[in-house]
């Protein structure tokens, strides 16, 4: 019964969190919500007796993910910013 | 499309879903209750046969071995295909000093460097513990070599850049990488030389519960951590050398 409960809790954490990250705008923010999210993944495996998934997704989805996205987000706009300040300082 | 038709196809596609959803939903046995034969043989099987007492990790190094070496390599070819993207190209330079040029962003603070620093030795013991013990509890190669992979990592958000690279020298780490990868395939043919199937088991046993029992599963099992924890590391190094130190040619903005 408590189990049932612990069960029920983390799968309704599990929606709303995915609702929220799906719901931010700024991809900033986003990926760190998604990392809150990898790790409620993480521990519903665990909850449902998969504790071998839960060990590499609280890796995969809590660390290294949201750290390469970060990572390219980071190149994306590092690169915007080169490219339109160069184009602006040939046309104008 | 305007907002209105947009959302007319999302409640139609959404009730579609939810349909189609429940129906399968309805069928489903409760959790726990798996009717197939096979976990019920391998649960009987794993320990006698095998000397493992996580079954999962029998499954993933011996019953269904070959389907890991698969994945293994496409954990493989991706970290080549990102070093391969992220190389430097003829456009592209190295900054000066990367690191007074990146002064613009906000330092981490005290107790972030202080706990990320304290986090590496614990984090390399656990990915250590959690490779060797695949064979008796959950973890195994994979989890394992994926948290010894933050170990680095924390070095680096304790804001030591130069000694990062030191830690993640790609000499040392493409080989380990290498020597993971082409280990576990070498490891097969182990069963080939010995006249049996590939992958099949050729070292002893052990005692059931012993660290060092399981015969292969312990070795593919260590061979894979090594191979995962390197391309891991590698893929980060990749790309934070990309975001940190290389520059567009001519691009002066910094």
């Amino acid at each position: 019964m408590i189990l049932l409960i612990i069960q029920f809790s983390v799968l309704l954490l599990v929606a709303s969190t995915a609702l929220a990250v799906v719901l931010t705008r700024d991809p900033a923010k986003q990926t760190i919500g998604l990392s809150f999210f990898g790790l409620l993944i993480a521990l519903m495996f665990f909850v449902f007796q998969a504790p071998d998934v839960a060990l590499s997704q609280i890796v995969v989805g809590a660390v290294a993910l949201p750290m390469l996205i970060m990572l390219g987000l980071a190149e994306v706009r590092r690169h915007r910013g080169e490219r339109t300040r160069g184009k602006s300082g040939k046309s104008k | 499309m305007s907002p209105r038709i947009r959302l007319a196809l999302f409640v139609i596609s959404l009730l579609g879903f939810a349909a189609i959803f429940a129906a399968g939903a309805r069928e489903l046995k409760p959790v726990g209750q798996y009717p197939g034969p096979y976990g019920d043989v391998l649960n009987a099987a794993a320990v006698p046969e095998r000397h493992t007492t996580d079954v999962v990790t029998a499954i993933n190094f011996d019953y269904r071995g070959f389907d890991t070496l698969g994945e293994e390599f496409i954990l493989f070819g991706s970290v080549m295909g990102v070093l391969l993207l992220l190389r430097q190209t003829q456009d592209e330079r190295r900054k000066e000093n990367p690191e007074e040029e990146a002064g613009g962003g906000p330092q981490a603070s005290d107790a972030m460097r202080g706990f990320t620093l304290a986090l590496v030795g614990p984090l390399a013991v656990f990915g250590l513990y959690i490779v060797l013990h695949g064979q008796l509890t959950p973890g195994g190669g994979f989890q394992g070599g994926l948290i010894i992979a933050t170990a680095p990592l924390m070095v680096y958000l304790s804001g030591r850049l130069e000694e990062f690279k030191a830690v993640t020298s790609p000499h040392v780490i493409e080989v380990a990488e290498a020597v993971g990868a082409g280990g576990f395939a070498l490891a097969g043919f182990l069963g080939l030389l010995a006249g049996r199937n590939f992958l099949a088991n050729v070292l002893p046993l052990g005692k059931t519960g012993n660290v060092f029992s399981s015969g292969t599963i312990l070795l593919i099992s260590v061979l894979t951590g090594i191979e995962v924890a390197a391309g891991i590391v590698l893929a980060i190094r990749a790309f934070l050398e990309h975001a940190l130190e290389i520059e567009l040619k001519g691009g002066k903005t910094r």
